[in-house]
């Protein structure tokens, strides 16, 4: 079944809502590894010698400083303003001295430099002292709250660090029919969420709550992925312990990448997110449990975002487990905190083994969006292997969970006929990365499609500006072109004004000759210039004289006819 | 610390060209044994010759074109295509035949097109459809089914083109059973009239049904271990089917029986070994079965009313012409696209 109408959803009650799953096309069964990690209780860091947090850490405008080097600041203190809506503020996460606001290395796969904070810790961790306690939420408004998640910097803390508060707004009128919290952790390795939800379940339902009071879904559902027992265990205690929640606790199969939010929302409830818009067009919100937890945090204890659990994992790290880490810690500290790296270390990655990316240097900060740092050996994971031609063997096809074709996409991405790609539903892809690891090619499709949209995004970007330097031409040419009018308006009206004046020299010229031959005429009367020889005519002479005479007279007043 | 730093996805990939090749050079082997003990020496003496060419043309070719040799030559497909073309030649052609067929194959339908992945059309059917076209008669040498000689005897028909004994190949050789059907139909007989246990076995045609078995076993197993997918087989094969059935329900004493149609000639070894190249076959979910229902057709209606008694080789070269705008048309609806 591929499309559920909202009668369809409504007309079940709500008791058996959610028991039937469905499934979205492709995907992986991958082997797991998550256990890895999860056999040692969430470790609390600690306080590094030095944080470097780095002001954009979040989708959309990087937040602006709000301190200088030399400032003391404390635990929680915001260091840094969001600018414009969809920004997110930065918060100090231990007490210390600011002691540069600089451009430091920042967790990227082309591994930038950001401009950062950076404190020098003084081991006291101090919290700031709030200025007002927030009462109970059950009294506030939703914008009242929205407002304090924002001031929070909470943001998507699965990865994609979007502003929680952003995501959360929504128009008066729309409904929103179904929150799902996402606690589906699909991809191999990471087990953060799977731990928060095991020792914490209370604080991500409590946040839960809040969501439900901020929304007012119909609906509300927590997902976790199948394999996930204890945390389901922990969960479901929780839940029953809460009177009147309406929550429901959903396990979803195994299946890379259940846990991408259009994925999670097609096998809960069948229905698919149309391309290019949100989830919430659909009367759909989906949040991470650890982003929830975080909301608990800021709204019941009044707390901002300073961090976040983390997994360090992997073959390349001795003890493997989960760290409470503040924002800001480099990566070298957390995986000291973790007995440090094995010998045999070949790749740090953050994130998972499917989205994740390879850092070069473990220099780098924390941020919020760091789910997983992954330490792996060569032996885990070998180098990549030289690509063969595609041989169409459509593989790709099958695993896509987007259905798109894959082999098509790379043909057209790798001999650049990006319009071609993107006819393909090219930024339909969500880069998980099941068409590579299946790929018998060994071809890195991932990183073709990146590399095309990254080339079509630089082409739009140059299509903008160049659409801007044509309109700025042609309104150019136009403001020229009336400034031409004018000036040639105004030269054909003096000339109109000129060529009047002549007219009226021409009348006197005439006037003027007009006036002569009437003299000329006048005088020749009155000289007596008369006809000789006209003494002897017959009459029929005279009457032959008179007429030339007539035609001589009319021909010397011109202007009768 | 630094560290390596590559594209993700990380994860260790699942599969390889080569062992895909592999598997379905693996697969081949029942359908392989069932014709030696059928024909003889003479389809090993094919599969042997044609490899060695194929190895040596591919080696070759690349060498000109500056490409790496080792990794081409152990990606397995140069192999396959030898091995899909030697099981289609008679047991007892000459040794050229192998030869000239695997050449054209390998330098012209393949490295010429710009090598693996970039054939249009199957390199092993343009192989053999060119002998057919041009060595007409030395495609007929079909020894009769458990009667073949021996390898010494092979050995010599095959590169001396006369047997020690001195016996022609007229004396040695037989039509396949299509092939006299075929005739003898267009002589106006009708099937009661043609029945004979020496053309029609149990099911099939006369030892060609145990042929064709051996390829379904190697088939359905490259299925189960999802080297291929359903739809190419079940396509051609139902496409196969139903016309034959069509026809059969119309006029059974005029054209043979489904069965006999799905397990004759090559229609097993065309159905999950030759139609599902992936290179020159369509490649949506849709598309395929597109495809091969086309081949399926096309078999028939050769077999049926075309010039050849077979007509798997033309089918799978027509439909590969027909790939890229089935293709064009099967665009699967993209997730979140109306």
């Amino acid at each position: 079944m591929d499309q559920v109408t909202d009668t369809d959803l409504s007309d079940r009650n709500a008791a058996s809502r959610f028991e039937r799953l469905y499934r979205f096309h492709g995907g992986l069964v991958l082997p797991g590894h998550h256990e890895i990690s999860t056999s040692l209780p969430i470790k609390d860091a600690g306080v590094p010698p030095l944080l470097v947090i780095p002001l954009l850490q979040h989708i959309g405008e990087t937040a602006e400083y709000l301190v200088k080097e030399g400032d003391y600041v404390h635990k929680g203190q915001m260091i840094a303003a969001p600018r414009g809506n969809v920004s997110a503020p930065v918060h100090a996460s231990s007490s210390g001295t600011v002691i540069k606001l600089e451009e430091r290395p920042f967790p990227h796969p082309s591994g930038f430099s950001f401009p950062s904070v950076v404190i020098e810790t003084d081991g006291r961790d101090e919290w700031a002292e709030h200025a007002h306690t927030l009462p109970d939420y059950r009294q506030l408004s939703r914008v009242r709250l929205l407002d304090h998640i924002r001031a929070a910097g909470i943001v998507g803390l699965g990865g994609a660090g979007f502003p929680t508060q952003v995501k959360l707004s929504k128009g008066p009128g729309d409904r929103i029919d179904l929150l799902v919290i996402n606690g589906v952790e699909c991809e191999p390795y990471i087990s953060c969420d799977n731990m928060l939800l095991q020792e914490r379940s209370r604080e991500v339902l409590e946040g839960v709550r809040i969501l439900q009071h901020i929304l007012q879904p119909r609906d509300c559902v927590i997902a976790i992925e199948a394999d996930m027992q204890a945390a389901e265990a922990a969960l479901r205690a929780a839940v029953t312990g809460m009177a009147d929640t309406g929550i429901k606790v959903v396990c979803v199969p195994e299946r890379y990448p259940s846990g991408g939010e259009r994925q999670l929302i097609k096998v809960l409830t069948g229905r698919e997110v149309p391309s290019q818009s949100f989830p919430s067009d659909i009367g759909i919100i989906c949040q991470n449990v650890g982003t929830t937890a975080a909301v608990y945090r800021a709204v019941v204890e009044n707390r901002p975002l300073v961090s976040r659990i983390v997994t360090v994992t992997g073959a390349g790290v001795k003890q493997p487990r989960n760290l409470e880490i503040l924002i800001g810690t480099p990566f070298s500290y957390a995986v000291e905190a973790c007995g440090g790296y094995s010998d045999d270390i070949d790749r740090l990655l953050m994130g998972g083994p499917m989205m994740g990316f390879a850092v070069s240097t473990d220099e780098i900060p924390v941020i919020k969006a760091t789910n997983c740092i992954l330490a792996v050996t060569r032996e885990e994971m070998p180098p990549p292997v030289a690509a063969l031609p595609c041989i169409r063997c459509g593989k790709c096809t099958e695993v896509c969970p987007a259905d798109l074709l894959p082999q098509q996409l790379y043909w057209y991405a790798h001999s650049g006929n990006l319009d071609a790609a993107q006819d393909y539903s090219l930024f339909d892809c969500i880069e998980c990365g099941c068409c590579a690891y299946v790929c018998p090619s060994h071809i890195p499709l991932v990183q073709y499609y990146r590399h095309a949209k990254t080339e079509i995004w630089n082409a739009e970007k140059q299509k903008k500006a160049s659409d801007r330097a044509r309109e700025r031409h042609l309104s150019r040419q136009a403001r020229l072109e009336h400034i031409k009018r004018e000036r040639a308006e105004r030269l054909a009206r003096k000339k109109r004004a000129v060529s009047g004046k002549d007219g009226a020299r021409e009348a006197a010229k005439k006037a003027a000759i007009q006036a002569a031959l009437e003299r000329v005429r006048k005088k020749k009367e009155s000289e007596g210039i008369s006809q000789k020889n006209v003494d002897n005519l017959s009459a029929e002479q005279a009457e032959k004289i008179r007429e030339v005479d007539r035609r001589r007279q009319h021909k010397h007043s011109p202007g009768e006819h | 610390m630094k560290f390596n730093t590559y594209s993700s996805p990380h994860l260790p990939v699942a599969e390889n060209v080569s062992a895909m090749m592999q598997k379905v050079l693996l697969a081949l082997l029942p359908g392989i044994a069932c014709a030696v003990w059928l024909f003889g020496w003479g389809i090993l003496i094919n599969i042997l010759l044609a490899s060695l060419t194929a190895m040596g043309a591919e080696a070759l070719v690349l060498k000109v074109r500056r490409r790496p040799v080792k990794m081409a030559l152990l990606d397995g497909s140069a192999l396959l295509t030898a091995v899909l073309l030697a099981l289609a030649l008679p047991p007892l052609t000459p040794w050229w035949i192998p030869v000239v067929g695997t050449l054209f194959a390998i330098v012209v339908a393949k490295q010429l097109y710009g090598g693996l992945g970039y054939n249009p059309f199957n390199p092993a059917m343009v192989g053999y459809v060119v002998l057919l076209i041009s060595f007409p008669l030395e495609l007929t040498l079909w020894s009769a089914p458990g009667g073949y000689p021996g390898l010494l005897d092979t050995l010599t028909l095959v590169f001396t083109d006369t047997a020690r004994t001195g016996a022609g190949l007229d004396a040695l050789s037989m039509a396949t059973p299509m092939d006299t059907i075929k005739t003898r139909l267009g002589l106006n007989q009708t099937l009661s009239e043609i029945y004979n246990p020496v053309l029609f076995g149990y099911f099939g045609g006369a030892a060609w049904e145990w042929i064709n078995l051996g390829f379904l076993l190697g088939g359905l197993w490259l299925l189960q271990a999802r080297v291929i997918q359903w739809q190419i087989p079940v396509g051609m094969l139902g496409g196969l089917f139903a016309m034959s059935l069509v026809f059969y329900l119309f006029n059974p004493d005029s054209y043979t029986s489904p069965t006999f149609h799905l397990f004759s000639g090559a229609a097993m070894l065309g159905a999950f070994f030759i139609a599902t190249d992936p290179v020159s076959a369509s490649t949506t979910p849709r598309g395929r079965l597109i495809y091969a229902a086309g081949i399926g057709i096309l078999t028939y209606l050769i077999r049926t009313w075309g010039g050849y008694p077979d007509g798997v080789a033309f089918a799978v070269l027509l439909m590969n012409m027909a790939a890229p705008t089935i293709d064009h048309y099967t665009r699967p609806r993209v997730f979140g696209q109306s």
